[in-house]
């Protein structure tokens, strides 16, 4: 159309080829536990384990390190999965009812950063089947599967519906075997008149193949009725007749028995003897957790072992009045008997267990539950079935995080110290065998630094995880909620979970165990954690939370019991008329408390009023921490445990912000008001026009027209942003650093902080000891100074007044000045002090370079005016050329509210590439890994052994 | 002006810092904000204060944005007082050598030769004065124009609103809608985004070159074509300091009709910004002729580019609030091209106030000035229909703010 603003810069073919070597995008892996699991499956022969998502995804995991996706096209959930034993084939059940064939295929090889890697192996989906309704039937539910039976023999697929029928099909074709169809009239025909008694036989419940005779799979109908059916000669074997509701089968490895469970909580074992053709009676009869009525058994397991009595393993069968809310399953050998009880409900479960025909026994060695939160993994052959931590599928969200952050390049001390505590933590917990899944081989090289993720939740405790390769494990968890005296008994210490209360539960029936670590329910809301900060030089690390309270930690490896300093700062300093309503503080302890090896708090600093930390900033060098509220930063000196500066950022005119978080109370206010404005006004407008309205029928149709016009689209009010928004005074970022704020000549200590209304506020920091500038001019002088001083140097009002969301100081030759410790330990190049500094300032809408110390705009970028997208997220990241060893550039990342990430360079602010990848949050549970670096990318890099070879089969 | 609470500074003082500058000398003292006096007594002071008696003096100074304007009487004075924060800064020029560049010249001289007595009513009396002064910019922030009207197709209208230093709000929302394109394919249904309601008052409305239901093209001169709501309504905030849209008006009876050939002159830029006008108007025809639409041609690119829109404010830590990029003095708008009034329109009713009277405007209070204090009058007692209009909008109560 009529453009008036011709900006595009000329492409200069050789930056374009360097940002090429520079920046490619890549989704690498999603860590976490996905969202919304529906089905479980287990391949004995790879050792792979499959999991299907409520969205569509199909996730299959062996080994450590070795992981990959498919994806449906329908975004529809996954019911069941089969594995094809050996074959590296799947096969789905969706909910719409088809069903899906899925390969594992080598991708064709690529290069990645300048070196040929070997193609990945991916799952594709290679063709897909549903079942025709049967024509002239009404409804097509009776053609809806209810159960798969992959035949050993891996040929055949045998279809239970829920109108009874049973179905075959042919693999890997996957074309229908019409004349084989087993209908249900077929089995009626020969049941004994007083069974049959004009009823259906219900849907197909359960098929299983006999364990030894190949050809024969046992029918189970809801009913009760179990029918041997032999494939071959298409006659009914034997029938067992029995008379409550079927849930599931199981068969015993010998195929002499097989038992049955029960809607009412029970199971049965009935006996499978050639030419007895109908059994009325199985020999046993059991409803454990009986006499009172009992929920379903949904699924159970019979292992035999070597050792004796077989292991019985069921899900449900609770007693429904007690029990019934729970999510149970129960491990029963011999005498020994444990219900493992969840916090989360049970998907599906199966065993590790010797598949090789020429075994005697099961010789079950983990029991693997998949949970609708995490994934519990049992050890079956250490006495007392202890769980095994698992090396993947971390419920990050066991407690709901409430944020998170990411270091990289751990020094190497800090990462043993960390990886020693996390140890000491787990030792009692879990037994150390090895991982029962372990199919295909990881063949990742070892990743040439550590990465840390840390990451803060709702119950006060902060995780720390290892986050340098595909897989994410658990380091190490730290509790903050030992700081404070909170409402929980005081001698349940959450750190140490003691085992009183299993010891107490033993005389209990059922005899409950707690197993697994999702535990959504916080104690206290306000010990959430907001704000995280780790000097990983110094192993300080500040941690901020929902009420105010702001944690200095410092590490330490021995135990050690002493009463935490606590320092209160007053945010809003004179400022009267104010009142909080929001939540109180937190009390600490008044007792000395012990903290185990780890991270040990040495410092609380108290904001008032409490309300929850928005941003932290530490600088452990000068011993200092910046903290901010909705209401005002402050800055503390934790080594001389002196406040040094508190300021408040409200706006005068605005008294919202006092009331709480969010102000409820003020929302409330205001919507009943209009709503109370809207019905008078309409009552008043309603009068009115009844009066005026002329009485003509194509004016009161119009009118009419006019008001649902007005009442449907969804409007969006175009103003400026004010200044008496209630959250302006929110403090979004602080930063410290050694620059150029006074005058041009003496550099020094800095503290930098940005609001919500983009004010940005600068303070010269006197820090006895440090800055070469001021101090020496000086001389003598400074050392009667002991503490640390602020004096306000500029207040910056950005015209926008968008939110601040990342302020950065670049040095003379335009890159961002090192994190503290890494000039002084030449871990990084000195910053170029000679020449002029500036600041980039970084709003939701606009990027700004600002000169220093006369703060005048050198270069800006006005996103949201060009592209109508606001900015979420900052970073400076150091690019690496894949071509040139030595070639790296600083380039700001920028993640926006439409999920793109755009790049510019600094401190130019040019764009340098965008790409459109739609991050949005689509699992709560999960984190997505990508890379912008064509150089360093992190993904899973494996092979698997097949039975047949790693090629996509010709398209049928 | 609430511009001056946003001025991050919490001090309160009831004194105002005064510093005064006559030629190279100043002087500082203090008032006190709630009793500041009258003009004549502040103007007895400064001679005093200055030791210049009996020197003319032609009083200046340097607002919150950093405009120069004058103090000349006791409306614009108590202005000066109350937007202190906290400095006041004074400049004082004597009057023989005063530069009438800088800003309007005296409200005394202004009461005999109006604005529009100059131009319309007594053309012959004030031909002596060289320029001919049309308006006082200076003393006007222009609030809405239309520009690109040559490089635009007719259907189309591109309007500048400045936000900057109004009080008014912009006061328009906008929704999603589709509108039918012709193409190669035949006519094709599209989306596109819409002005859906006006906030009586605001200044989209008081402009009148906006209209409920007119699709909205470009935002500052990027295509909305391809974006959600949510992103016009994020550029359009992040440009409101001086928005440009790009509409095809709902009615396109309004539309500037350009008389053929491309002639300079500044006759030819009068008659090509001729605006027809058929469609209802809230006021009378002929008051809405005495206030021409302030149709600008061939608009500078490099002004929608300026930096106008984001001054951001720095200030020091001894409190004195400077803008960056431009210091007060230097304060002219060269860059703005002559507003010229377009004598041959017939009515604008589009623009009755286009112009609206800075809170700073030395608007005499006698309101000899017809079209103004009628501008004025419609603001303040809104006719019966008007009335309805507003009721009506209010009724609608499924807004969503941002």
């Amino acid at each position: 159309m009529m453009k008036f603003r011709f900006r595009r810069q000329g492409t200069d073919p050789q930056r374009e080829k360097i940002k090429q070597e520079l920046f490619a995008f890549n989704k690498t892996v999603e860590h976490g536990f996905p969202h919304q699991p529906s089905a479980l499956a287990f391949d004995p022969k790879l050792q792979l384990m499959a999991i299907g998502t409520k969205s569509g995804a199909i996730k299959v995991y062996g080994a450590p390190g070795v992981e990959f996706t498919g994806l449906h096209k329908d975004t529809t959930a996954v019911t069941q999965i089969h594995f094809l034993p050996g074959q590296g084939r799947l096969l789905s059940l969706l909910d719409d009812n088809t069903i899906h064939l899925w390969e594992l295929v080598a991708g064709a090889p690529r290069e990645v950063g300048g070196v040929k890697k070997e193609g990945v192996v991916s799952l594709q989906e290679v063709g897909n089947y549903s079942l025709p309704g049967r024509p002239g039937i009404e409804s097509c539910s009776a053609t809806r599967v209810t159960v798969l039976l992959l035949l050993r023999s891996c040929d055949l697929l045998c279809i239970g519906t829920e109108g009874g029928g049973v179905y075959f099909l042919q693999l890997p074709r996957l074309s229908l075997k019409d004349n084989h169809t087993l209908l249900q009239d077929q089995v009626t025909q020969s049941l004994p008149d007083d069974y049959r008694c004009g009823k259906s036989l219900g849907p197909v419940e359960s098929l299983q193949e006999h364990p030894q005779q190949s050809g024969k799979i046992l029918i189970g109908y809801s009913r009760g009725l179990v029918v041997l059916w032999d494939l071959s000669t298409r006659h009914a074997d034997q029938l067992f007749l029995g008379k409550q509701q079927l849930e599931s089968l199981v068969w015993e490895r010998t195929g002499n028995l097989f038992v049955s469970s029960h809607n009412d909580g029970g199971y049965s074992v009935w006996p499978v003897t050639s030419g007895n053709t109908c059994s009325h009676q199985p020999v046993t009869s059991t409803i454990p957790y009986g006499p009172f009525p009992c929920k379903a058994i949904s699924k159970i397991l019979w292992r035999t072992t070597q050792t004796g009595s077989p292991v019985l393993l069921y899900s449900g069968g609770m007693p429904r009045a007690s029990y019934g809310d729970r999510h149970c399953l129960t491990i029963q050998q011999d005498k020994d008997h444990v219900t493992l009880d969840f916090t989360s409900r049970v998907i599906d479960f199966f065993t590790v267990h010797s598949t090789e025909p020429e075994k005697e026994f099961d010789d079950p060695s983990a029991l693997v539950v998949l949970l609708e939160e995490e994934l519990v993994v049992i050890d079956l052959q250490t006495p007392g079935w202890p769980s095994l931590p698992t090396p993947y599928l971390a419920p990050l969200h066991s407690s709901a995080i409430t944020c998170s952050c990411h270091i990289s390049s751990v020094p190497p001390k800090l990462w043993e110290r960390l990886v020693n505590a996390g140890k000491a933590q787990q030792g009692r917990q879990h037994t150390h065998r090895s991982w029962p899944i372990c199919g295909g081989k990881n063949l990742a090289p070892p990743p040439k630094q550590q990465e840390l993720l840390l990451t803060g939740h709702e119950d006060g405790t902060v995780r720390f995880w290892d986050a340098s390769g595909v897989a994410l494990t658990p380091l190490y968890k730290l509790s903050t909620a030992n700081v404070f005296h909170t409402d929980c008994d005081p001698s349940e210490d959450p750190q140490d979970p003691s085992d009183d209360p299993d010891m107490q539960q033993e005389e209990e029936w059922p005899p409950f165990r707690k197993v697994g670590c999702f535990d959504p329910y916080s104690d206290d809301p306000r010990l959430g954690i907001q704000k995280i900060s780790l000097c990983k030089y110094s192993n300080k690390l500040v941690v901020a939370g929902t009420a105010g309270q702001v944690i200095v930690l410092g590490l330490s490896d021995e135990r050690s019991d002493h009463l935490v300093d606590v320092s209160v700062v007053d945010l809003l300093q004179d400022r009267e008329g104010f009142t909080w309503k929001g939540h109180d503080r937190l009390e600490p302890r008044l007792k000395p408390a012990p903290f185990p090896p780890g991270f040990q708090p040495l410092v609380l600093v108290q904001c008032l009023p409490p309300a929850s930390v928005t941003a932290v900033a530490l600088h452990a060098e000068w011993n200092l921490i910046a903290f901010g509220t909705s209401h005002g930063f402050g800055l503390f000196d934790y080594h001389r445990r002196n406040a040094v500066l508190a300021r408040c950022t409200l706006h005068p005119n605005d008294s919202l912000a006092m009331e709480g978080p969010l102000s409820r109370v003020k929302s409330l206010k205001k919507s009943l008001r209009q709503s109370f404005r809207r019905i008078r006004k309409s009552r008043v407008s309603g009068k009115k026009r009844t009066i005026t309205t002329p009485t003509s029928k194509v004016q009161e149709a119009n009118a009419a027209l006019a008001e649902q016009e007005e009442v449907a689209p969804v409007q969006r009010r175009i103003e400026p942003r004010s200044a008496d928004d209630s959250l302006s005074g929110v403090v979004r970022c602080l930063c410290f650093a050694d620059t150029f704020l006074r005058d041009g000549t003496h550099h020094g200590p800095t503290l930098w902080a940005g609001t919500n209304s983009g004010s940005v506020y600068a303070y010269a920091l006197e820090v006895p000891g440090v800055g070469t500038g001021r101090v020496c001019e000086r001389g003598g002088a400074s050392e009667s100074s002991v503490c640390v001083e602020a004096v306000l140097g500029k207040e910056i009002q950005l015209m926008h007044r968008a939110p601040v969301v990342s302020i950065c100081v670049l040095d003379g030759r335009g890159k961002p000045l090192p994190d503290p410790y890494e000039a002084s330990q030449d871990l990084a190049i000195t910053p170029d002090m000679t020449n002029a500094h500036s600041v980039l300032i970084a709003s939701e809408e606009q990027l700004k370079v600002f000169s220093l110390p006369k703060v005048s705009a050198k270069t800006k970028f006005k996103l949201t005016a060009h592209e109508g997208c606001r900015v979420r997220k900052v970073a400076l990241v150091v690019f690496s050329s894949t071509a040139q060893e030595d070639y790296s550039e600083h380039t700001l990342v920028c993640l926006t509210n439409l999920g793109d990430m755009h790049l510019f360079n600094i401190p130019g602010l040019r764009p340098q590439v965008r790409f459109r990848v739609c991050f949005y949050l689509i699992s709560p549970s999960e984190y997505e890994r990508f890379s912008l670096s064509a150089k360093v990318i992190t993904e899973p890099l494996f092979s698997v052994q097949l039975d047949r070879p790693l090629e996509p089969t010709p398209a049928r | 002006m609430n511009k001056n609470q946003r001025v991050p500074s919490n001090r309160s003082l009831s004194a105002v810092e005064v510093k005064s500058k006559f030629g190279a000398e100043f002087r500082r003292f203090s008032l006190d904000r709630s009793k500041p006096g009258r003009f004549d007594e502040f103007y007895g002071l400064l001679q005093h204060v200055h030791r210049i008696p009996n020197v003319e003096l032609l009083v200046g100074y340097a607002d919150v944005h950093g405009d120069l304007l004058p103090i000349n009487n006791d409306d614009n004075y108590h202005k000066a007082i109350s937007t202190a924060s906290p400095l006041l800064r004074l400049f004082l020029q004597r009057k023989e050598e005063a530069d009438y560049t800088a800003f309007g010249t005296d409200s005394l001289t202004r009461k005999k030769n109006t604005v529009l007595s100059a131009v319309l009513l007594r053309p012959d009396t004030n031909r002596k004065k060289p320029p001919v002064i049309i308006s006082l910019p200076k003393d006007f922030r222009p609030v809405s124009s239309i520009i690109d009207v040559d490089i635009l197709p007719e259907t189309h209208r591109r309007v500048r609103l400045y936000k900057h230093g109004q009080e008014k709000p912009l006061g328009f929302y906008i929704r999603d809608g589709s509108s039918v394109r012709v193409t190669p394919q035949g006519l094709e249904k599209v989306p596109g985004i819409f002005i859906s309601r006006m906030v009586p008052g605001g200044l989209a409305e008081s402009t009148g070159l906006l209209a409920v239901n007119d699709e909205v093209l470009e935002v500052n001169g990027i295509e909305v074509a391809g974006k959600s709501l949510d992103q016009v309504t994020d550029m359009m905030i992040a440009n409101s300091h001086n928005l440009i849209i790009t509409v095809k008006p709902a009615n396109q009876r309004n539309n500037i009709v350009r008389s053929g050939g491309g002639g300079g002159g500044g006759a030819a830029s009068g008659s090509s910004g001729r605006s027809s006008d058929s469609g209802a108007s809230y006021y009378g025809v002929g008051a809405a002729a005495s206030m021409p639409s302030h149709i600008i041609q061939n608009f500078p690119v490099g002004e929608l580019e300026s930096d106008e829109d984001d001054e951001d404010l720095v200030i020091e830590a001894g409190g004195e609030a400077e803008p960056i990029t431009r210091a007060p003095s230097n304060y002219s708008m060269p860059s703005l091209p002559r507003y010229e009034p377009h004598l041959n329109l017939r009515t604008a009713s589009t623009s009755a106030s286009a112009y609206s009277i800075n809170a700073n405007g030395t608007l005499p209070a006698s309101g000899s000035s017809g079209s103004l204090s009628y501008a004025n009058a419609t603001s303040t007692t809104p006719s019966p229909d008007r009335a309805m209009e507003k009721r009506s909008l209010e009724e609608d109560g499924t807004v969503i703010t941002l």
